[in-house]
C-alpha cells in the first residue's frame, strides 16, 4: 500500500534508485509508518512552491537517515543530533537555498537538543520537521525523551518511571520560550482529518522558507507500529487518546505575516576590499637584514595590567622592525594576565629567532615590585634592569646594572600618567642598551597609536622627557 | 610586500580571507580565541559568514554543512575542543568534504592548562576519530607560515577533498612577528560535480556517510586509501638545516623546531655536527626523506617535541630503526630549552664519538 501512495507523489523521485534492491518504488519504512505520509506532504509542498532546485534536505540519524532516497532535491545526511548545525552551515553559505531539517525524537530532543534550541534561538532560516513517535525506531524501540509516563519500551520494560527517567519533553513549548522563531505548530498524523491539518502546517513552514522569512518548527505526532507493537487501529487510538493528552495539538506561533524577509548577504572576495579592511595602505615595507651584525637582545617587560607593559614590548619590537632587524613578541596570556599581572618577551636579532619566549633576559623592565622579585634572578650576567622607582630599594646581584626610574613624574610632565611605559622607553633608548635609534621608536609609536594623534604627541613627549632624565641621571 | 606586526592567531584569519574562505564557525577557547574574535570582526565586513556556535560539535557540523555546499569554510580550536570535534572530522573525511581546521595546541590531558604543548600529534596525524581516515596536517613554525599554511590548506583541501589540519600551538598563536600580507586574493568557484548548493545544477547531488552495504563501504575505504597514497607521493614537505654533514639529526616541528634550530647553531659552535630536519607536513610524514638521511654513515636522531614521544614513533618507522632515536621533550605547558637539547647532543656525541 505504501508503495502505491508514495511512488506517485510529486517532489519525490519516481524510482528510489539510491535505495537499490528489487522494489524500486517501495520505501524502506515499515508498513503503516508515518514517515511515508510525511515525506509525501513535504515532497508535494516542494513541488507546489517550485523550490526543488533551491531545496536542500537534511537526513538525520534514525529511521529517516535515508530520506535522501526519496526527496528530489539536494540532499545532505548529518551526524546524530547535528542536523540543525549542518542546516545552519548550509543556510549561511547559501542564502538563496531552502533548508529542511527532518528529525526524529532521539535525534532532535535528546542528543541534539542543544543544536535544536540554539538554531531556533538564532532564528536560522530553516524548517525543522520533528517526528515525535515516542520511541527510538532505528535502534530497536528504546525509550526516547518523548516517551510517555508508563510507556513500555525496550529500555523501560516496566514503563517509563518518572522517578528515574523524568517526564516527556515538550519541544514546541520549549521552542515557544524563544523569541526568534517565526512559526511553531504541533500536528498529528493519526487519521485523515489530522493529516489535513498537518499538511497545512508543513506547507506553511516550507512556504516561510521559500520566502526567506526565518525559523519554522513543526512537531508531528506519529506512530511506530513496529516498535510499539500496534496495528493500524491501535496506532490511531494511541496518538489520539494518549499522545495528544501529553502533547496538545495546535499552533503556538505564526508571525510570518508580520516579519520581513531576512536580508541576504553575499560575499566579497576582492583583493581591494581585503587590502582596505586590513589598512594595507598604512602598512610598511621593512628592509630586514638577516645576517647583520646586530647583537641579539632578549627583553622581558613585566608589571601590573594597565601599566602598558605589553605595549612597551610591542613598541620595542616595532622599532626593531624599522631598524631592519628580525623581531618577535610573546605575551603572558589567559588567567595569568587576568590576575592583574602582565609580561611580555621581545627578541630582536639579525638571525632567525628561535624561541620567542625569553627565559633569561639581558634587559629586564620591571614596572612593579612583584615583577622585579619574580624576574630579576633570571637576568643574565651583564644584564640591565630598569625598574619603576615605586618598587622601592633594590640591590642588584653582582654583574647586573639596575636603574631606578621615576616614571610617574616623567609621565606627568609629558601630560598623562598613562605614559609611564613610554617614559621608561625614553630612558632605555637614551641608555643605549637596545642599540636602536630613537627615530625608529617614534616611527613605531606612530603606527601603534595610529588613529590617536593626541596620544601620539603625549607619548612622543614622554620618550623625549625620559631620554632627558637619562642624560641627566645615568 | 606590505608588512605588519601580526599575532599568529590573527595571521590565520588573514590567510583564510585572502584564500577565499567564505564561512567561519567557532567556539571560544584559550589560546585560540583571537582566531574566533578576528573572524567575527573581519568576515562580516566582507559579507562573509560568521557564526559563534553553541559548542565545538555544533561548530564542526556547521563546517560539514557549509562545506557540503562547495564553499571554502573553516573552524579553529585548541586541544580539548579538537577532541570534541573529532566526531565531525570523521564525518567530513568520510563524506570527502574539503575544509581547514586550525588546532592551537595546549597542554593536556583533560582540561590541562593553556600553556603550549604538542600533545595532539597522534590525534591529528593518525586521524583522531573513528574509521580509516587521514587528515592532511600542516605544521607552521612562524606567524608568516600561520598565514601561508592556512591559505595553502584550502588549496590542498579542495585538490583532494579532505580535511586539512593546521597544527600549531599556544606560542605560535599568541606571538607577534612581522607578516608579509598575501598579494593576491582567491575568488573561489563551486565544483558542481559534487557540491550540494541549492541550485538546479546540483539538485541531483548528495552528501552522505552511511553505507549499509559492507562491500560498498569497503570500496569507499579503499578509495580513501588510494587517495592517501597519492597525497603521500605528491604533498610531502620538509626543510633541512645543516644536514649535509650532520651526525646528530634533530627532528622537530612547530615551535619546537625553532628552539631546535638555535640549539643546532650552538652545538655547531661547540664543535658538534648537529642538523635539523623539520617536517612541514606531519601527514604525509616525510618518511622517505628521513630514510635517505639515515642511510650509510653512523648517525643518531633526536625527536624534539613537546609531547611524550608521539612523533618519535613515526621517525623510527621512517628510518626502519636503522639508527638510534632519542627524545628531548617537555610537557605540561613547559617549553623545551636550548640547553636541554645541546646537553643531549653533547652527551650522545661524546658517548658515541660522533663529533
Amino acid at each position: 500500500m505504501t508503495e502505491k501512495v508514495i511512488g506517485k507523489a510529486p517532489g519525490l523521485y519516481k524510482e528510489f534508485v539510491r535505495k537499490g534492491g528489487s522494489a524500486p518504488t517501495a520505501t524502506h519504512y515499515c508498513p503503516g509508518c508515518g514517515h511515508g505520509i510525511l515525506h509525501k506532504i513535504i515532497g508535494e509542498a516542494m513541488s507546489d512552491f517550485d523550490i526543488q532546485d533551491r531545496t536542500i534536505a537534511i537526513s538525520p540519524v534514525g529511521c529517516a537517515v535515508f530520506a535522501y532516497y526519496y526527496f528530489d532535491c539536494g540532499n545532505v545526511q548529518a551526524a546524530h543530533g547535528r542536523a540543525p548545525a549542518v542546516a545552519t552551515g548550509i543556510s549561511r553559505a547559501r542564502p538563496d537555498s531552502v533548508v529542511i531539517s527532518y528529525q526524529g525524537d532521539g535525534d532532535l530532543a535528546s542528543i541534539g537538543l542543544n543544536e535544536t534550541l540554539q538554531a531556533a534561538n538564532r532564528g536560522e532560516k530553516i524548517a525543522v520537521i520533528f517526528v515525535n513517535n515516542t520511541v527510538y525506531g532505528m535502534t530497536g524501540g528504546q525509550m526516547a525523551p518523548t516517551t510517555l509516563v508508563g510507556e513500555k519500551t525496550s529500555t523501560s520494560p516496566d514503563g517509563r518511571d518518572p522517578r528515574f527517567s523524568g517526564y516527556p519533553i515538550h519541544m514546541c513549548e520549549l521552542i515557544d520560550t524563544l523569541k526568534a522563531p517565526v512559526f511553531i505548530e504541533r500536528v498529528s498524523l493519526s487519521d485523515i482529518a489530522h493529516i489535513r491539518k498537518a499538511r497545512k502546517a508543513i506547507r506553511k513552514a516550507i512556504e516561510i522558507q521559500s520566502q526567506g522569512k526565518g525559523y519554522a518548527f513543526v512537531e508531528v505526532l506519529s506512530n511506530c507500529p513496529t516498535n510499539l507493537k500496534q496495528n493500524a487501529e491501535q496506532t490511531i487510538e494511541w496518538i489520539n487518546e494518549h499522545m495528544e493528552k501529553e502533547f496538545p495539538l495546535g499552533n503556538f506561533r505564526d508571525t510570518s505575516n508580520d516579519v520581513d524577509k531576512i536580508e541576504k548577504i553575499y560575499s566579497d572576495f576582492s583583493v581591494e576590499s581585503l587590502d582596505e579592511i586590513f589598512e594595507l595602505e598604512k602598512a610598511h615595507i621593512f628592509d630586514t637584514k638577516s645576517g647583520g651584525n646586530y647583537a641579539a637582545r632578549r627583553l622581558k617587560v613585566a608589571g601590573f595590567g594597565g601599566q602598558g607593559v605589553l605595549s612597551m614590548g610591542l613598541l620595542a619590537a616595532g622599532a626593531g622592525c624599522f631598524a631592519g632587524h628580525e623581531v618577535s613578541w610573546f605575551p603572558s596570556y589567559g588567567p595569568e594576565q587576568r590576575g592583574g599581572t602582565a609580561n611580555c618577551s621581545v627578541v630582536i636579532s639579525d638571525d632567525p629567532i628561535g624561541s620567542p619566549v625569553v627565559q633569561y633576559p639581558d634587559i629586564l623592565v620591571a614596572m612593579n615590585r612583584p615583577s622585579l622579585e619574580k624576574f630579576a634572578a633570571d637576568a643574565v650576567s651583564g644584564a640591565t634592569i630598569f625598574y619603576d622607582s615605586s618598587a622601592g630599594q633594590f640591590d642588584p646581584p653582582d654583574g647586573i646594572t639596575a636603574v631606578s626610574v621615576p616614571t610617574i613624574e616623567i609621565a606627568r610632565k609629558a601630560g598623562s600618567e598613562k605614559a609611564i611605559n613610554t617614559a621608561m622607553l625614553g630612558v632605555m633608548i637614551q641608555s643605549g642598551v637596545l642599540g636602536i635609534g630613537k627615530t625608529h621608536f617614534c616611527e613605531a609609536l606612530k603606527v601603534h597609536f595610529a588613529a590617536k594623534q593626541k596620544v601620539v604627541d603625549i607619548n612622543l613627549r614622554a620618550i623625549d622627557l625620559g631620554s632627558e632624565w637619562a642624560r641627566e641621571n645615568l | 610586500m606590505a608588512t605588519k606586526l601580526v599575532k599568529g592567531n590573527s595571521a590565520v584569519i588573514i590567510g583564510a580571507l585572502y584564500a577565499g574562505c567564505d564561512c567561519y564557525f567557532g567556539y571560544p577557547i584559550t589560546p585560540a580565541s583571537e582566531i574566533l574574535q578576528d573572524a567575527s570582526l573581519y568576515f562580516p565586513k566582507l559579507g562573509r559568514k560568521f557564526v559563534q556556535a553553541e559548542s565545538e560539535e555544533a561548530a564542526i557540523n556547521m563546517v560539514y554543512g557549509a562545506a557540503s555546499t562547495g564553499h571554502r569554510v573553516m573552524a579553529a580550536s585548541s586541544s580539548p575542543g579538537m577532541s570534541l570535534k573529532t566526531e565531525g572530522i570523521s564525518y567530513i573525511a568520510a563524506a570527502e568534504l574539503p575544509c581547514v581546521i586550525v588546532d592551537i595546541m595546549r597542554a593536556g590531558p583533560g582540561l590541562g592548562n593553556i600553556g603550549a604543548e604538542q600533545g595532539d600529534y597522534s590525534q591529528m596525524v593518525k586521524g583522531g576519530g573513528h574509521g580509516n581516515y587521514k587528515n592532511i596536517v600542516l605544521a607552521p613554525n612562524s606567524v608568516q607560515e600561520m598565514c601561508d599554511f592556512t591559505a595553502k590548506g584550502f588549496d590542498l583541501a579542495f585538490k583532494y577533498r579532505i580535511p586539512v589540519i593546521i597544527l600549531a600551538d599556544g606560542v605560535l598563536g599568541q606571538m607577534i612577528e612581522p607578516l608579509v600580507f598575501p598579494k593576491k586574493a582567491i575568488e573561489p568557484t563551486i565544483d558542481e560535480s559534487w557540491a550540494v548548493g541549492g541550485t538546479a545544477e546540483t539538485r541531483g547531488n548528495m552528501i552522505s556517510t552511511i553505507m549499509l552495504d559492507f562491500d560498498e563501504l569497503e570500496e569507499l575505504n579503499e578509495r580513501l586509501q588510494k587517495k592517501y597514497e597519492l597525497i603521500e607521493k605528491a604533498e610531502v614537505d620538509h626543510e633541512g638545516y645543516q644536514l649535509e654533514d650532520a651526525s646528530i639529526v634533530l627532528v622537530s616541528y612547530g615551535i619546537s623546531s625553532r628552539i631546535a634550530r638555535t640549539a643546532v647553531d650552538i652545538a655547531r659552535k661547540q664543535g658538534y655536527k648537529a642538523g635539523l630536519f623539520r617536517p612541514k607536513t606531519l601527514w604525509p610524514f616525510p618518511k622517505d626523506e628521513l630514510k635517505k638521511l639515515a642511510k650509510g654513515t653512523d648517525k643518531e636522531f633526536i625527536s624534539v617535541e613537546m609531547s611524550n614521544g608521539q612523533m618519535i614513533e613515526d621517525i623510527k618507522l621512517a628510518i626502519e630503526c636503522s639508527a638510534p632515536v632519542d627524545l628531548v621533550s617537555r610537557m605540561g605547558g613547559n617549553l623545551i630549552t636550548v640547553e636541554q637539547i645541546t646537553e643531549k647532543i653533547s652527551r650522545i656525541a661524546n658517548k658515541r664519538g660522533l663529533k
